[in-house]
């Protein structure tokens, strides 16, 4: 037996280092040869991007741009792991950082309250969401892939309606925003040179290590996880699907209610008819690239803001706009694709090996052509 | 062995996390920059030099600038749904990079760029459609309501059924604008006629760029009996022009540029009325000529149809008829007998 888990340990990391490089070279190549048939040399603009990747602000840029994607790809994560589908973090985070937005322009009070009050507003704006999809699938079976679509377009005519100057906003130029934040209400900077990084980078951290404390070592991530496996064996082991997509659905939409904050208490200190929008999506692709392990997450989100803020550098270059788009869907097929081939590899192989064990003891016991069908069991 | 990587993972994360916030190395701005007078420097807005529309009549003046003026061009085009801090990240490239003046298209770039003028003091910056809040900002914005006030008297006197309609790319404050003026040209041309309104998008910069949606709502406001349609929406607006071409009878209204003189629109240019021009390109060739003469401009500059910042196009002859009436109106907002309100 300890050889087995030993040889199936070897193969594990085997395969956690293989995915990932195949992934990275096939996306090298194919992004080589887009940008050869742009008529462009490719190795020069992965230089360009390198060179001007680490320059100090773009460090800081990088950061605080994934910052907000992180978030997003974690409210994500939540779903995917019990095979729920919340394509609605962009509709949630909006919803949230809107009336967030509303409620810290309305409020002065001293930081210390200021603060956490957005931030359970949004919270609890972005779970609300996020919860109308939860109930409709557990009462009325609709599908939360749907549900949530169409969530995210009630968002945009939500916010719409109450972004006007006679509802919840203020006109300055061509743009509508709400009341700004007073300085008390928003977060600290970190004070790097030349430009400061976003003191809510605390809060994805925060995020991201609840994220793996709740999913990975609590009763209730292990339920989560086993719905996501299956829902008849979790419910025949005890569990409510029912509850299970209620919460997480809830939960999901609490951290998509974070998305915003970075954006909102670091930079804007309004909503306005400027805030980001598509985030949710970004969100998307970045849960699915760090295979909604908190720290690949990290990794993905930070990648995603390298590409971001080298794109812009790529086109000053002379390189097409679209290159880094291209490259971002890439590197998520790639990613998706290296996985399930490595993934068929090692069943194939883990078949092969138990067919051989297996025969193996068929032979001792029968004792008599025992080795013959080892020998062809191997070959 | 799980619990190992995981924790190792956790302490990796916030072991770069620490690394990168001392954001070690030197900055992209120390390394370039120096290299000055290297020419103009142009953010196009989304939907970009050939949207057709708003960008493409900036482009027309720096085009002029280059051929009288001698002076080189830098184009950048901005994304669908970027934010503001790859807008900022835009023009800090151009201004690093020794171009001046350094001109946002379009009023997204209003935060921006009156942000990165500051870092920036020997360089003009300039930004159309929003105003300006610092001292080497120019902002140049248009009296688009008195235009399309003259385009709903065109709208009005063409009409057969009564109902014209207008399609706004978003719905802000500027494209208000253009929605205020020309409701008020059809009513104060005939009072009887129904103005549908509708916009491609609450909120979202899309609403520029997304030809395909303005095509379907245009599809639906002629099915509603609609005959001439006014669309303020950039790019999407050649999505609109399309769908009215296919019905006879029917209008369509430009916006920006002369539409109907548009290489890219040449198919559908029988079905193009008029078009409201703003005249982006005089105010952006000014500014580079003021520039270049080193006598930069200053502060806010507004054209309206006194100074032809704004105009009618009148391409194609198909509003000879009622010249009359688009000129009397003329005459009266320059006069100021009649007012044209900013908002509906």
């Amino acid at each position: 037996m300890s050889r087995w888990k030993e040889k199936f340990g070897v193969q594990s990391v085997l395969q956690a280092l293989a995915a990932p490089a195949l992934a990275l070279l096939a996306a090298f190549v194919l992004s080589s040869v887009v940008i050869l048939a742009t008529g462009k040399d490719p190795f020069h603009a992965f230089f360009v991007m390198i060179d001007f990747g680490s320059k100090s602000d773009s460090q800081v840029w990088i950061i605080n741009k994934a910052i907000p994607y992180y978030l997003s790809a974690a409210a994500v994560a939540i779903g995917f792991r019990m095979n729920l589908f919340n394509i609605g973090v962009d509709g949630q985070y909006r919803v949230a950082a809107f009336f967030a937005a509303v409620v810290g322009g309305a409020l002065a009070l001293p930081g210390v309250l200021q603060i956490p009050v957005i931030i359970i507003v949004a919270m609890a704006v972005g779970a609300l969401w996020a919860g109308i999809a939860g109930v409709l699938r557990t009462t009325r079976g609709v599908s939360e892939v749907i549900t949530t679509i169409m969530l995210n377009s009630i968002a945009g005519s939500l916010i719409g309606y109450f972004l006007s100057e006679d509802k919840l906003a203020v006109k300055d130029g061509n743009l509508f925003h709400t009341p700004t934040i007073p300085e008390s209400g928003r977060f600290f900077l970190i004070p790097t040179d030349p430009d400061p990084i976003y003191g809510t980078v605390v809060v994805a951290v925060v995020i991201g290590l609840a994220y793996w404390f709740v999913i990975g070592r609590t009763r209730f991530g292990f339920d989560l996880r086993a719905v996501g496996r299956s829902e008849s064996a979790a419910s025949a082991s005890g569990v409510s699907v029912r509850r299970m997509v209620v919460t997480s659905m809830l939960l999901s939409g609490a951290v998509a209610g974070l998305v915003g904050i970075p954006t909102l208490l670091n930079k804007s200190f309004s909503y306005g008819t400027d805030f980001p929008t598509g985030v949710g999506f970004t969100g998307i692709a970045i849960a699915l690239l760090g295979r909604n392990h908190p720290f690949g997450m990290a990794l993905a989100a930070l990648l995603w803001g390298f590409l971001e803020r080298t794109g812009i550098q790529l086109e000053f270059e002379g390189y097409a706009q679209e290159i880094v788009g291209v490259m971002q869907g890439i590197i998520v097929l790639c990613v998706v694709i290296a996985y399930e081939i490595v993934r068929r590899v090692v069943l194939r192989r883990q078949q092969r090996e138990v067919g051989a064990e297996l025969s193996a003891r068929a032979g001792a016991g029968t004792e008599q052509d025992g080795t013959e069908q080892k020998a062809g069991a191997t070959a | 062995m799980r619990r190992v990587t995981k924790l190792a993972a956790a302490v990796t994360a916030t072991a770069t996390l620490a690394l990168t916030a001392t954001a070690c190395g030197e900055s992209s701005t120390e390394s370039g920059g120096g290299k000055k007078n290297k020419g103009v420097g142009l953010a196009f807005d989304v939907g970009g030099r050939d949207d057709h529309s708003f960008n493409e009549a900036a482009a027309r003046g720096t085009d002029k600038a280059e051929k009288e003026l001698g002076v080189k061009t830098k184009e950048m085009t901005a994304g669908n749904n970027e934010t503001e801090e790859t807008r900022e990240q835009r023009l800090i490239s151009l201004a690093k990079d020794g171009y001046n003046p350094v001109i946002g298209v379009g009023f997204n770039y209003g935060k921006s760029i009156n942000k990165v003028a500051k870092d920036f003091p020997d360089t003009t910056f300039g930004v159309v459609d929003e105003q300006s809040h610092t001292k080497n900002v120019v902002g140049m914005t248009f009296a688009e309501n008195e235009s399309s006030y003259l385009v709903g008297v065109a709208a009005a006197k063409k009409t057969k059924t009564d109902k014209v309609s207008f399609i706004g790319g978003v719905d802000n404050a500027l494209i208000q604008k253009f929605e205020a003026g020309y409701v008020k040209g059809v009513k104060d041309t005939n009072p009887k006629i129904k103005v549908e309104v509708d916009y491609l998008y609450k909120e979202s910069d899309k609403g520029f760029n997304d030809p395909a949606r303005a095509k379907s709502m245009a599809k639906g406001m002629l099915a509603r009996g609609n005959d001439v349609i006014y669309s303020a929406a950039g790019q999407s607006g050649a999505g609109s022009i399309e769908q009215v071409s296919k019905k006879k009878g029917a209008w369509a209204i430009g916006v920006d540029s002369d539409q109907y003189r548009q290489k890219g629109l040449e198919k559908y240019k029988n079905a193009i009325l008029t078009s409201s021009v703003k005249n982006v390109d005089v105010a952006v060739y000014e500014l580079i000529k003021s520039v270049k003469d080193g006598k930069p401009l200053k502060g806010n500059q507004t054209f309206s149809l006194k100074e032809d910042g704004v105009s009618v196009a009148t391409s194609g002859g198909f509003v000879d008829d009622v010249m009359d009436d688009i000129n009397k109106a003329k005459e009266d907002i320059i006069s100021g007998k009649v007012k044209v309100p900013a908002r509906p």
